[in-house]
């Protein structure tokens, strides 16, 4: 891991951060004083119980949110709106559809610039970057059919190619996999790992998944319940690529046993609502 | 056995694998003629139900005869239709191009929804037969007012459609496409229309059969040709079987032009219809 040796030159800084939802009397802290940093090239994970604002970090950091206090920087600028060095996967894989899976993957190349300048002069090029990738996944063959002619993880695969096809150098994953079964699951750790040891992009992966976080992760942090902050850090320091025994070797179990036991804590902490 | 008529599956691909495919009566045959069988049995009910009461021809027509008038009368007949069907083309197109841009506005901005929308329910509240006297007044008689009429009363399906399909497009996809550093017009290109495509088609479908009754009413009051014209003439000369004849005409152009936009929207919206997932 070179990490540490990239320390000075955070790609994402985030600074005593929170977020408030709504205004006055009905509003609702999901963020408060939330701080860390991400280095370029590294993956990190936020694990932590459900509501405690791992989603909203994903919003804050791709700009579709602004922050209600703190300071967030991506690349040294303050974040003020979208930015095209980021790529997004959610949950729930949504695509468009009326496109084919091959037209799904291109539309960041129509929208985001300066892609979309020259979509039309370069689209064979493009169209063959598209079909590396669906390969990449499993998903070639499957480039003229229908997001609705899709199985679940088949759209999830398509949905991470999409994330991928204008090579951000930020890729912000929430909850990517959680509504696969365990097997497609698996396999799609594996098919990230490669996407990612290829590309190196920074990656934020929102999970709840302990051994997912341990698995994919340089560095996985702990959440505590809303308001959400960083309750504890931990580096994993295994070598890459990681095979998947590796989930039942000791030194990982001990891994997450000690992430389990401050999810817990977060849990536990029964965070009084601070409303105004 | 049978497919229900409600579960969509995608053309030649699932249809009806159980059912005996083959024969002149198999089931899917005898599906596709049964709404021709049924209007030619209710037509045969009423000529015979005409015959057994003795109704006189000046209450109510046996079927026989108003199709016999529509035969011969055909070349007269032919120029009220021709002229109905221009009228109610050329008012429902308008309409639809109102109705499109006028859509887009009230379903894209929350300002634009608040001040136009109660005026657009108020407008479309009144009968449409009671603007007509004004169009008179200020277009005369004949093909204006009956095109404005069909325009008027064709615009608020579409309008309604096309709002409530913007505004209901799922936030998700927006996001996807915000989150990209999207436009508003480039969100609008690429997600907001097509997603409302099978609002809008769902929408000609009421409009057309609309325009039908715009055009129709202007030319009862306010017109020398056209079918509706032509109908109240008739009337006045007691010649009820010429009068049920202009009802046949108008039914029959009003589910033609219903099919045409029936299988329009099939083909633009095929990705929207209901389907059994294909896969796991």
């Amino acid at each position: 891991m070179d990490a540490e040796a990239q320390s000075n030159s955070h790609l994402i800084d985030i600074d005593d951060v929170s977020l408030r939802y709504g205004v006055g009397e009905g509003s609702t802290l999901a963020l408060a004083g939330t701080s860390f940093q991400v280095s370029e090239g590294e993956f990190i994970s936020l694990v932590g119980p459900s509501g405690c604002g791992k989603s909203t970090i994903v919003k804050l950091v791709s700009g579709l949110m602004p922050v209600t206090g703190g300071r967030l920087t991506v690349d040294g600028q303050p974040v003020t709106g979208p930015l095209s060095i980021v790529g997004i996967a959610f949950q729930n894989p949504v695509m468009l559809p009326w496109l084919s899976t091959l037209d799904n993957v291109l539309l960041p190349l129509k929208i985001v610039r300066p892609h979309r300048d020259h979509f039309r002069q370069r689209k064979e090029e493009f169209r063959d970057r598209a079909r590396a990738l669906l390969k990449v996944v499993g998903l070639d063959g499957f480039e003229q059919k229908f997001p609705w002619q899709l199985s679940g993880g088949m759209r999830q695969r398509a949905s991470l190619c999409r994330a991928l096809i204008h090579e951000p150098r930020l890729l912000l994953l929430d909850e990517p996999f959680a509504s696969l079964d365990a097997f497609t699951r698996e396999e799609l750790w594996g098919v990230l790992q490669d996407l990612w040891l290829e590309k190196k992009p920074t990656i934020i992966m929102i999970t709840h998944e302990l051994r997912e976080a341990v698995y994919l992760s340089d560095k996985v942090y702990v959440m505590s319940a809303r308001p959400g902050r960083i309750l504890y850090e931990r580096d994993v320091r295994f070598d890459r690529p990681r095979p998947l025994e590796i989930t039942f070797d000791d030194a990982f179990v001990e891994v997450a046993q000690d992430l389990r036991q401050y999810i817990q804590l977060g849990r536990n902490e029964t965070s009084a609502e601070a409303g105004p | 056995m049978s497919t229900g008529p409600l579960v969509k599956t995608k053309p030649a691909e699932k249809a009806d694998e159980f059912a005996p495919q083959e024969g002149l009566f198999s089931e899917r045959n005898l599906r596709r003629a049964s709404p021709y069988l049924f209007t030619l049995f209710l037509f045969v009910v009423w000529e015979l139900g005409c015959l057994a009461f003795d109704v006189a021809e000046y209450v109510l027509p046996r079927p026989t005869q108003f199709f016999e008038i529509l035969l011969t009368r055909a070349p007269d007949l032919w120029g009220h239709s021709v002229q109905t069907l221009y009228t109610t083309v050329l008012g429902f197109a308008l309409g639809v191009v109102t109705g499109v841009i006028i859509g887009i506005a009230v379903g894209s901005s929350k300002l634009v929804y608040a001040a136009a929308y109660p005026l657009l329910v108020g407008f479309n509240s009144i009968p449409k037969v009671a603007i007509v006297p004004i169009l008179v007044i200020w277009f005369g008689i004949g093909t204006v007012p009956a095109v404005i009429t069909s325009l008027v009363i064709s615009l608020f399906p579409v309008v309604a459609n096309v709002a409530t399909g913007l505004a209901t497009t799922q936030a998700e996809l927006e996001d996807i496409l915000r989150a990209l550093g999207a436009s508003k017009w480039d969100t609008l290109v690429h997600v907001g229309l097509p997603s409302s495509l099978p609002y809008f088609f769902a929408s000609l479908k009421i409009s057309i059969s609309l325009a039908f009754v715009g055009t129709v009413v202007s030319e009862t009051i306010a017109a020398n040709t056209g079918i509706g014209s032509m109908m109240i003439v008739a009337s006045s000369n007691f010649d009820v079987p010429l009068v049920f004849a202009g009802l046949v005409i108008l039914a029959v152009m009003g589910v033609a032009l219903y099919a045409v936009f029936a299988v329009l929207e099939q083909r633009m919206t095929f990705w929207a219809q209901t389907r059994p997932d294909e896969m796991g």
